[in-house]
């Protein structure tokens, strides 16, 4: 009844090329992104911003970079845990060893090292694709472990390779409070979100689809695959290295290798499974039920345990967490392989036929 | 006049009523992992954690003060720490004090400790520059870092030989975890070997240390003297295994604390008989008065945490030897804050920095014989500088070896230029005498 694009008159290509191109979508996402910049800052609690809310936000920045590469072009990657690792050390060498270095440069040229490392390790995927290319990504991971863990230069000599830092600030404001850690990745998602929104609507975006949907017709009809795969790469470990530096600066403060283990590569292919191959929109899905089901599993179980009268025990909480968040992994790729996305406009559609449905 | 005295009274009712209602419980919360790669190692320590504290509250809480203890599982995943940290810290009205039990989780929390006023003990683990209280305020590697448990091993084997100066060109072999927590001894090492002249080789081990062959082929080539083993979890039993089948001699092997622990060597059994470990202060302890007080107070009664035949083992008693710090730290601050009152985490902090356990107080608790006393300063977050070292004889740990001290020579200078490159990096200024006193 309301969600309907009646009326909506389109005069200008302009108008018809917009991102959202229906009245009450941009309506919606531009409400969204205002609540997240106004509202959510003045109620949010300590908790919900340092535990929830940043490492939420980092991780669907993420899955984003990710979704770039695998949704999108095609290229399934298991070296994403690799990116974001070279991303936050990269950053941490440039903030460390330039004295008065901007954070927001530093956080940049982490992710254009990053890249460089993509693009690096995107070669192979000139050759082989699928399951294969996955086997030759995961030695990025393979590689970046060793590299942190072995060459002292990069940990900038700490005896036990784990690194950490302070004083962060921003246009000469500090970012300590949640709330200013939290503004400051908010901010930095909403351009890269619109950034990457409008290269995969454009030109390069619509080659990435191409080589994904059929490589050998994209090639006949003009498109460069070298081109194409490693300006996905590039974009993709950018945006992920990007990442990967806030996790390290902004959320953990002091990391080891060990942070950006293989496991957290399978955790970001799986957000973009989940979440919705392709789909921007499911980036967001996929990293909110990849990091925030578990925790509220964790603290919703011992509450119903003891609404029935039982008091389960730490392990027993984070066993049947482990087994409820797998089934329900299970069952949401049965009811929909394509993602929370997909039901997220399936939803869409049925309301615009709502309240009369044919 | 009457009616002001009434409202005066009623306002001071209120206020003690307050002042009643904060004084009740003190919270600490536990960040163990019961689950994981590491479960094994993680599970005796969390329940002689949980015991130790079950036990306080039987024997009347502290000066009264009842503790509140809740877990978050970490299951040993440095974002899952942090989260359960930021979950518990505002708890039950503030955490008293942190353990986070893992050395990715200890370095989050060092950067996050300060703001929140909050202090973290890392007995026995965690950065061993932290020993420096000038600069690592809220940090308490009380009683033991991985440089004392390095250095007491560097000594054990010099007396195995006769003497320090005999060191002089033998080959010693650190077979380590890849990781922060394995390569804490390298720096120490180094300086031992050029100040004594061994040759010291570096064997890492990728986590989680299932496939060791490799390694035991180079140390199979280069027949070292004595292998040190800073091994974790699954990887020490597959050390141990590899030992055996390469058929390196066991009593020439001497582990860190976390190498040195009933599920480390069970299943390996008899294969590893003559196998060291070096402990910070206790073994396994079954006969001291505390595991008989916590086996007649809480397990009698059915509340204990774990399976009763655990209670007393070596991971256990480190849980225990943990919490008891913890909560006599709390004492300590109650002499000064007020005894029998609430104290907050910065007040605690004040405890842990001023803690004065001598062995009439330990005596009381039920620690004699399982460790020495121990007192900190500001300089000196440590207090302890104390080592022992048990053997394993095929069925349980004994201990082989005299009380070892550190040698302060060695330790302090490293201790103190390490902790003066974190500070430069972080742009900290170390703590003035007058800061000292607060």
């Amino acid at each position: 009844m309301f969600y309907r694009e009646n009326g909506q008159y389109k005069t200008s290509y302009r108008a018809d090329q917009q991102i959202f191109p229906i009245a009450q979508d941009r309506w919606a996402i531009l409400l969204l992104i205002a609540a997240a910049f106004v509202v959510v800052p003045m109620v949010g609690s300590d908790y919900m911003f340092r535990a929830i809310f940043i490492p939420f936000l980092i991780m669907s920045l993420a899955a984003l970079g990710v979704n770039i590469l695998v949704g999108y072009c095609g290229q399934i990657s298991l070296g994403s845990g690799a990116f974001m690792a070279v991303g936050a050390y990269a950053a941490f060498n440039f903030f460390v060893r330039i004295p008065g270095i901007p954070l927001l440069l530093a956080l940049v040229l982490g992710g254009l090292c990053s890249s460089a490392f993509g693009i690096l390790f995107g070669l192979p995927s000139l050759r082989v694709k699928g399951l294969y290319l996955a086997v030759a990504t995961l030695a990025a991971q393979f590689f970046s472990d060793w590299m942190f863990l072995r060459i002292k230069w990069f940990t900038n000599d700490a005896p036990s390779g784990s690194v950490s830092v302070s004083g962060l600030q921003v246009f000469g404001m500090p970012v300590e409070s949640p709330i200013s850690k939290y503004l400051l990745c908010l901010s930095i998602l909403v351009v890269l979100a619109l950034m990457a929104k409008n290269l995969v609507r454009g030109a390069v975006g619509r080659e990435w689809m191409a080589i994904r949907d059929m490589d050998v017709a994209a090639a006949v009809i003009g498109i460069r695959p070298m081109y194409a795969k490693l300006s996905a790469f590039a974009v993709s470990s950018f945006i992920v290295g990007v990442a990967g530096a806030l996790w390290g600066f902004v959320y953990l403060g002091a990391w080891e290798p060990a942070a950006f283990s293989v496991d957290m590569s399978f955790k970001m292919l799986f957000m973009v499974i989940i979440g919705g191959m392709g789909s921007i929109m499911g980036s967001f899905f996929g990293a909110g039920f990849i990091v925030l089901l578990p925790i509220f599993l964790n603290q919703f179980l011992p509450v119903l345990g003891h609404a029935l009268g039982v008091d389960i025990s730490t392990a027993g909480i984070s066993h049947s967490e482990l087994i409820i968040f797998g089934a329900l992994i299970v069952w949401f790729l049965i009811v929909e392989p394509h993602g929370l996305a997909k039901l997220w406009s399936l939803s869409k559609q049925k309301l615009r036929l709502w309240p009369f449905p044919h | 006049m009457k009616i002001r005295n009434i409202v005066l009274a009623g306002v001071l009712a209120a206020a003690g009523a307050g002042a009643f209602a904060q004084a009740k419980e003190q919270f600490f919360p536990g960040l163990p992992y019961r689950t994981g790669p590491y479960a094994p190692n993680g599970v005796p320590w969390a329940n002689g954690y949980a015991d130790y504290l079950k036990l306080t509250n039987a024997r009347g809480g502290i000066n009264g003060v009842k503790i509140v203890y809740e877990e978050c599982e970490t299951g040993y995943d440095t974002a899952r720490g942090v989260e359960c940290y930021e979950r518990l810290k505002g708890k039950h009205g503030g955490a008293t004090v942190f353990q986070p039990l893992s050395t990715g989780i200890t370095f989050a929390l060092t950067e996050k400790a300060p703001g929140d006023k909050i202090p973290l003990i890392t007995a026995g683990y965690g950065r061993s520059e932290s020993q420096d209280g000038t600069i690592f305020k809220w940090n308490f590697p009380l009683a033991g870092t991985y440089w004392l448990a390095a250095d007491a091993l560097v000594q054990t084997i010099g007396k195995k030989e006769g003497g320090m100066e005999k060191l002089k060109g033998k080959k010693v072999t650190l077979v380590y975890h890849d990781s922060p927590y394995g390569k804490e001894p390298i720096p120490l090492l180094q300086e031992r070997a050029a100040q004594l002249g061994f040759n010291l080789q570096l064997l890492p081990v990728t986590a989680p240390g299932v496939d060791q062959k490799a390694t035991w082929l180079q140390v199979r080539q280069a027949k070292p003297d004595y292998v040190l083993l800073w091994g974790w979890g699954v990887m020490n039993s597959t050390a141990l295994k590899e030992a055996q089948a390469t058929g390196y001699p066991r009593d020439k092997m001497y582990g860190v604390w976390w190498s040195g622990a009933e599920p480390d060597v069970k299943d390996v059994g008899e294969g590893a008989k003559g196998y060291n470990a070096v402990t910070m202060q206790h073994g396994a302890e079954p006969q001291s008065a505390v595991v008989k007080e916590i086996l007649e107070k809480v397990h009698a009664k059915g509340e204990g945490t774990g399976p009763k035949d655990e209670v007393g083992q070596v991971l256990y008693m480190r849980g225990a030897m943990s919490a008891m710090l913890a909560v006599e730290g709390v004492r300590r601050a109650q002499e000064r804050f007020g005894k029998g009152k609430w104290v907050s985490g910065e007040q605690a902090r004040w405890g842990y920095e001023n803690l004065a356990l001598d062995q009439k107080k330990l005596d009381a608790l039920g620690f004699a014989g399982v460790m020495r006393p121990i007192s900190t300063t500001c300089a000196d977050h440590m207090g302890s500088n104390w080592a022992r070292v048990h053997t394993w004889d095929g069925k349980k740990w004994n201990f082989s070896s005299d009380w070892l001290q550190a040698d302060e020579q060695i330790l302090k200078p490293l201790v103190k230029a390490t902790a003066a490159k974190y500070a430069a990096d972080k742009k900290l200024t170390p703590r003035t005498p007058a800061d000292c006193q607060s």
